[in-house]
């Protein structure tokens, strides 16, 4: 191997990609955009759920009840009819979630010592805001159903003081305020790493081939291995400023909080890094076209990373045979790396596991990488 | 054996097949060093995949190739430092400037870094593109890209040049230009093995090959071929009707063969006197404003003539 012919190769890919609108544009816009649409379109909080209100009642128990609602910044109260007939046409047409009818004589009811029943109609199509609007719906009417008995208490003169149920005061660690981007951006930045990444060198095989230089290139003496990593080094510098740009942006921007070590985050993500370089490398090998090269590496690279890094959803509850497939995805390993860094501020002794698996997973498809292209025009 | 001695490319019986088809078959010969060596022949004769095999970028199916007395299909990267290779298609990146290609080559063909500068000065100087370094090298017109072509293979002082059609779709006067190049080379020792389907370049050559459906059917200095494929006197029929011109010359006595070559028809003759009978005959027949000259013959003609003679036993063997 020799230094030389490494360097002229990357000087040269360099200068091609300097030239290159397209990869230019994939190497320092695409990041950008990606970090900002995913940041703000991947959000799994539930609040301010559209909600229209049912009050056939209409009596100041009935508004007080609504008034627990719309204090609340869970819902956003849309209307209030009179009828079902108007909520449920709203719930069709999508304006509201969720439908809360109170019955007639519910002041009469609770006033009585009855008790009275209150339906809540709920949009059942998309069944994990829902789930969570129901259950949000609930805890507001137990509060408020607690409230009433409190009152109906003091009224008939028990000491409601004494009173002492049973309180939960939870406490969440490393993500506070369950802000939702907070876990989510750190997958975000594995997410735009593993799409740039191998972008950027799905083009680099299949460019020359496309271009007819590849013809003189084999004619030359480099050898695949001095080749590779010629090629590769540009787009390994330009990952590393993608890196930095989509860390700034997570944490200047979207206010993640970052507790680890830097130190930490440059090795893993350099780590990363070959691993997706790599792999589009294999591809821009097998492939002899630019356009072809770059659907397949944004198909290897994207799909998995969205559903089966653990980015999106959880992989322990995933079933067990797709956690099997999980430990494939090398952004699996990443991402749990990234919000750990990020968010619990681990250290690499912690993150030994993961770190050694990507590892590993990096010097395989190196391997790979370095032994696929073949000096030949056969 | 003596280094001096030793040819600088030896071609022993190669062949090569694709799947059912033998674009080469067969074929051996060797270059000296210093020596400018003409491969001619039609397009898809099979020059393109010799030159490639030479090169270490095809695998030989059968047979052995030495370059610079090494084992092309044993050592490719060994080979590929001692050649320097010009494909058909200009494969320079358009995208890079002049200079910045020539450096690229001379650094992957390991010019070291104190040398480079020079080279590089000597590589402009000689493809004349003096002015335009920092030219993109896809903005060059036709004649000056095949010279940066050729100022790219040469960086690292190969012992032997492959080039593969360098004058295809270049103005006569680029050509020779190009030419005079060549033979520059030659002079400092450098074995050139050059590919053309122009006739007339074969005359720039020290010794012809030429190669039809994949095998060698003649090799010699140009001079030595026309003599040998004349087999006879070479006439030129001019009339205006060449077509008819073909029949009457097929029935007369003593003509070897005959050939439509543009708006005239050449003519070999077996004996001298067949001048006469050819002229009576066309005149028997109507066409009497005919003129029959005896001709030199042209790297053309031999090479027609060539081919007829090589395919006439090639059949016989495939029916056996």
């Amino acid at each position: 191997m020799r230094g030389r012919r490494i360097v002229a190769v990357a000087r040269k890919e360099a200068l091609q990609v300097v030239r290159d609108p397209r990869s230019l544009m994939i190497a320092l816009l695409l990041p950008l955009m990606q970090m900002f649409l995913l940041g703000y379109g991947v959000k799994l909080d539930v609040d301010r759920i559209p909600l229209c209100v049912v009050d056939e009642d209409g009596s100041q128990a009935s508004r007080d009840l609504v008034q627990r609602f719309t204090s609340s910044r869970y819902f956003a109260l849309r209307e209030v009819d009179r009828t079902v007939a108007p909520a449920a046409r709203r719930i069709d047409l999508g304006e509201c979630r969720l439908a809360l009818v109170l019955p007639p004589r519910l002041a009469e009811r609770l006033d009585s010592g009855q008790g009275a029943t209150l339906q809540l109609l709920v949009d059942g199509t998309d069944s994990n805001t829902a789930t969570i609007a129901a259950g949000y719906a609930r805890s507001v009417i137990d509060t408020h159903a607690t409230m009433l008995q409190l009152q109906a208490l003091e009224r008939h003169g028990y000491p409601t003081h004494a009173l002492k149920p049973l309180d939960v005061r939870p406490r969440v660690w490393f993500n506070e305020d369950l802000e939702s981007s907070y876990f989510i951006i750190p997958g975000v930045v594995a997410l735009v790493m593993s799409v740039i990444g191998s972008q950027l060198s799905s083009l680099t095989i299949a460019r020359e081939w496309e271009r007819g230089t590849m013809e003189l290139l084999v004619s030359t003496p480099v050898t695949r291995l001095e080749l590779m990593i010629g090629k590769l080094a540009p787009y390994f510098a330009i990952g590393l400023v993608d890196a930095a740009i989509c860390v700034l942006v997570a944490v200047g921007w979207f206010g993640v909080p970052f507790r680890g070590a830097l130190v930490t985050l440059l090795g893993t993500t350099c780590l990363f890094l070959a691993v997706v370089l790599a792999i589009g490398y294999l591809v821009s090998v097998s492939i002899r076209s630019q356009v072809g090269a770059s659907q397949v590496a944004l198909v290897l690279t994207m799909l998995p990373t969205t559903l089966l890094s653990g980015f999106t959803f959880p992989i322990d509850q995933m079933p067990a045979f797709v956690q099997g497939v999980t430990a494939l995805v090398s952004a699996r390993y990443y991402v749990t790396i990234l919000k750990a860094i990020f968010l619990k501020g681990s250290t690499a002794l912690e993150l030994a596991l993961p770190i050694v698996c990507l590892t590993l997973y990096a010097a395989v498809v190196v391997a790979l990488a370095a032994r696929a292209f073949r000096k030949t025009l056969d | 054996m003596s280094a001096v001695a030793a040819p600088a490319i030896s071609v022993d019986r190669l062949g090569k097949r694709f799947g059912d088809f033998a674009a080469l078959s067969d074929v051996s010969f060797d270059v000296g060093p210093g020596e400018v060596m003409g491969f001619l022949g039609p397009n898809g004769a099979g020059k393109s995949t010799l030159i490639r095999i030479l090169c270490g970028l095809l695998r030989p199916s059968s047979g052995q190739a030495r370059v610079a007395g090494l084992d092309v299909a044993a050592d490719p990267e060994a080979v590929r430092r001692r050649i320097g290779y010009m494909s058909q298609r200009f494969s320079l990146y358009d995208d890079l400037s002049v200079a910045e290609n020539l450096r690229f080559f001379g650094r992957i063909y390991g010019v070291s870094a104190r040398d480079i500068g020079e080279r590089l000065r000597t590589a402009i100087e000689m493809a004349d593109l003096a002015g335009r370094e920092d030219v993109l090298a896809g903005s060059l017109a036709g004649g000056w890209k095949q010279r940066l072509a050729l100022g790219c293979a040469i960086l690292h002082r190969p012992q032997v040049l492959f080039l593969d059609e360098p004058t295809s779709g270049v103005d006569p006067s680029s050509r020779r230009r190009f030419w005079s190049l060549i033979h520059d080379l030659a002079g400092q020792g450098v074995s050139v093995l050059v590919s053309t389907h122009y006739m007339d370049e074969a005359e720039y050559c020290m010794r012809v090959a030429m190669i039809a459906a994949g095998r060698l059917i003649a090799l010699g200095a140009p001079h030595e071929l026309k003599q040998r494929s004349a087999g006879g006197t070479l006439l030129e029929v001019a009339c205006a009707d060449t077509a008819r011109a073909l029949e009457i010359a097929a029935t007369v006595a003593g003509v070897r063969d005959a050939a439509v070559f543009g708006n005239t028809v050449h003519v070999t003759a077996a004996a001298p006197d067949a001048r006469d009978a050819l002229l009576a005959a066309l005149g028997a027949t109507g066409l009497s404003g005919a003129t029959v000259r005896a001709i030199a013959p042209s790297m053309e003609d031999m090479f027609v003539h060539l081919v007829q003679a090589a395919r006439a036993p090639a059949e016989g063997r495939s029916t056996a």
